[in-house]
């Protein structure tokens, strides 16, 4: 018996795993100190989860755990990337403007504090992306200069999945000495990540994503590499190496380490049952129905991500008679997002696709019975909705 | 779904920490650095982690249940803390909701901040964060109470400051200021009043309307809530520049996925602080007194750093002349005392607290000040085990000292 409505928006955030709150309940009770609270031993011992907590992140994403800053989530961390690198360098006189390279199927956290800082006389190159939301070394390479300070290029996009070549930009970045800030937010937990491998200086994380709380989150800053150490955002205290102040949410950092613990665990496993799921209902609604566009790339794609859009039908209608699956769509208002969805017109789809998408996240929880009645319920009011018009 | 309903997993968890800290015969009284969830928080958290986890922006059932939670948890908040719903703006705590403030009042051309001598680093540190930008601050002074000199008001530099911060009740001091003659020059002046109500919220009853201030930050942690989780109260038709861009989320002014389970849980505590509020100030001011008396029965000289009659009711900050402050630290936890010295930020509690200097404090009232800061979690039987514990390692200190 399938439980409705069936959860598939594993893309905007995902359930928090029992066995993450069990964790992180005695920190609310028990263990309850101010991991900041040098003096006795209530302190120490939250200052100890902390140290575990971030050593099973360090550990998921194979870095230093000293490069693990924690932030109250991706969008803080993208933030202290973008503005804590830029604004210095804005405020220095004498010197030409600081200039920023990123794409436009970027996530707001990073397209927004972009635009900020091009409002503040950043100078700003948007690359424009393939079909498949990519962004290629080649293209990268054009555009970087002397005056480059920051390249900002996700390595998995959040609406279409799909993965960016960061080895090789990094490696561009390296050699003119310009950080590479990467939001690797939606490939955590579902993609192997090897921090050195990657070669990225600041990666933005978040918790909920990978089956954590929400409110907590971790900028990986490279340390040792100084055009790559951002000034705060926040400033009272001086926690985590001056980069964050604030008390540390010691519950939800536990959580976040377990997380990533558990990910690390049943990664392979798990990345290859979404992908098994995904492909079973790609299958299922491509022989069934007519009229249907893949968005993003064929096979540099996240496992459980599946972005289609449904020719000839009117998107607002589509997602409202989707009652019993919860995913979310490209149209305007259909997620709290004021805009039709930015990436789908970057790669090219028409404002009708655009509109008439949907994205499917499947995630841990998900059990093929759910991605059967799925495919059965989506292929059902597919035909009605056309059959009416 | 498969994942395990809310009864599969009731919380074995909530009290089983074996082992920790709370064990036997262990007092906390640092309470003004932070305080235990309660418990039904702790229910109220873990029960909107597992059923209250989609994405608010979500249109879908889910997502618009998750809404609602967040939706309630503001309106609860704005409630119980006379704001309206739109005012509050949900942070990862005190110290960004603080920066948020500051940073965003100023971040015009830059000109002048007034603030509390003595206050606590998220503001004092922000502030020196916009020196560097060419700001210039000013030192309100307080008196030898750490209370603020009101006659300095109307001599303050109005036509270049951008903002006037304070804090309401001192971390270290446990001294609450009158504010309401400055709240009235900023208004005529229409310089926004930033208030740090970190440490008073819950504590005390707030009203944001009657404070006439701008803004005002608050923490849950310091309440019995969560951690990572707090709020700006922004009086409605003030814009602010946000600290971070990124989303629609609260109206743009702090982006980023909603913490429903959070936020839900420190509406829960905030709540109960706000149940029967002036028996809980009476208990803990009982407590606190008993302390109060006590050492200074038994560990002359002593000197209150806290004022009378001006002080949260959970706070005490007193001097033992003749004994190291940092000594008595770790020979008050030896003996199962958990307390602190200066403010709890993450240089610890080593340093001693800017406000007493601000205060006038001589070096040897600052250098042996200890700060004991009560909960509703204390109970009237740990005042004297907690007295007398204490009052032999003063005797203890001062003997090796004299030696």
């Amino acid at each position: 018996m399938v439980q409705k409505p069936i959860y598939l928006d594993n893309h905007a955030t995902t359930q928090c795993d029992p066995r993450v709150v069990a964790a992180m309940l005695p920190y609310f009770s028990e263990t309850f100190g101010n991991a900041a609270s040098t003096s006795h031993r209530f302190g120490w011992e939250a200052q100890d989860a902390v140290d575990q907590a971030r050593e099973q992140v360090a550990a998921l994403i194979n870095t230093d755990p000293r490069n693990v800053v924690f932030t109250s989530g991706a969008t803080e961390a993208s933030n202290l990337a973008i503005k804590g690198l830029i604004q210095p360098l804005l405020r220095k006189s004498g010197s030409p403007p600081p200039n920023i390279i990123t794409n436009k199927a970027e996530h707001r956290a990073t397209l927004d504090p972009i635009k900020k800082m091009q409002r503040t006389d950043a100078a700003v190159t948007i690359l424009p992306v393939d079909e498949s939301g990519r962004v290629t070394p080649e293209q990268v390479a054009d555009v970087l200069c002397d005056e480059t300070s920051l390249v900002s290029i996700m390595l998995a996009n959040n609406e279409i999945g799909t993965i960016n070549p960061i080895v090789e930009i990094a490696e561009l970045c390296r050699s003119r000495n310009v950080p590479l800030h990467c939001d690797a937010v939606q490939a955590l937990g579902r993609l192997p990540i090897d921090f050195e491998e990657l070669g990225a200086d600041l990666v933005s994380l978040s918790a909920h994503k990978v089956y954590g709380p929400k409110g907590i989150g971790a900028l990986i800053v490279r340390r040792g590499n100084r055009r790559a150490r951002p000034e705060p955002l926040l400033d009272g205290g001086g926690h985590e190496n001056g980069l964050r102040s604030g008390t540390l949410p010691v519950p939800s950092i536990v959580g976040f380490g377990a997380a990533c613990q558990i990910a690390g665990d049943v990664l392979q496993v798990e990345s290859d049952n979404v992908s098994s799921l995904r492909d079973v209902l790609w299958s299922r609604l491509s022989s069934e129905l007519d009229g249907l566009q893949v968005n993003g790339h064929p096979t540099e794609k996240l496992p459980g991500n599946l972005n289609v859009s449904f020719e000839g039908i009117d998107g607002d209608v589509l997602m409202n008679s989707l009652k019993e699956i919860a995913v979310s769509s490209g149209s305007a208002c259909t997620s709290a997002e004021p805009e039709p969805s930015h990436v789908l017109r970057a790669i090219g789809r028409s404002d009708q696709l655009t509109r008439a998408s949907l994205r499917f996240g499947i995630g841990r929880f998900n059990t093929p019975e759910e991605i059967d009645y799925a495919a059965d319920y989506v292929v059902e009011t597919v035909n009605r909705l056309r059959n009416s018009t | 779904m498969t994942v395990q309903d809310e009864q599969a997993n009731e919380p074995q968890s909530a009290d089983s920490g074996n082992g920790s800290a709370a064990e036997a015969g262990r007092i906390f009284f640092d309470a003004n650095s932070t305080t235990r969830p309660y418990p039904q928080v702790i229910e109220t958290v873990a029960h909107h982690l597992r059923l209250a986890y989609a994405n608010p922006g979500s249109r879908h059932a889910e997502g618009r249940k998750a809404r609602r939670v967040f939706e309630e948890a503001r309106e609860k908040i704005a409630d119980l803390l006379g704001a309206s719903p739109g005012e509050v703006i949900f942070t990862s705590g005190g110290t960004e909701a603080s920066n948020m403030a500051i940073s965003g009042f100023a971040s015009c051309v830059p000109e002048a901040v007034a603030l509390t001598a003595g206050e606590h680093p998220a503001t004092s540190e922000s502030c020196q964060a916009l020196v560097q930008r060419g700001w210039e601050l000013v030192n309100m002074a307080v008196d030898a109470d750490g209370r603020l000199l009101q006659d300095q008001f109307a001599a303050l530099p109005w036509e270049q400051l951008k903002l006037v911060t304070l804090i309401l009740a001192h971390n270290e001091t446990g001294v609450i200021q009158d504010t309401d003659a400055l709240a009235q020059h900023c208004l005529q002046r229409g310089v926004p009043l930033h208030i740090d109500a970190v440490q008073a919220v819950g504590k005390i009853p707030i009203n944001f309307r009657e404070l006439q201030a701008t803004s005002l930050s608050l923490g849950a942690h310091k309440f019995h809530g969560p951690r990572g989780i707090g709020a700006l109260l922004l009086r409605e038709g003030v814009n602010l520049a946000p600290l971070q861009y990124g989303g629609h989320q609260e109206s743009g002014r702090r982006p980023g996925t909603e913490m429903v389970a959070l936020a839900a849980g420190m509406a829960r505590a905030l709540e109960i602080c706000h149940t029967d509020m002036n028996s809980r100030i009476t208990a803990l001011q009982t407590m606190r007194d008993e302390l109060e008396q006590r050492l200074q029965a038994t560990c002359e000289p002593t000197v209150i750093n806290s004022p009378a009659g001006y002080r949260l009711p959970n706070t005490l900050n007193i001097s033992f002349p003749g004994v190291d402050g940092e000594a008595m630290l770790v020979a008050l936890d030896l003996t199962g005392i958990a307390c602190s010295l200066g403010s709890t930020c993450s240089s610890g509690s080593a340093e001693p607290a800017p406000v007493l200097m601000a205060m006038g404090r001589p070096e040897d009232v600052y250098k042996s000040a200890v700060r004991f800061t009560l909960s509703s979690d204390n109970r009237p039987e740990e005042i004297l085990i907690a007295a007398q514990r204490i009052a032999a390692v003063v005797k203890r200190l001062r003997d090796i000292a004299s030696s």
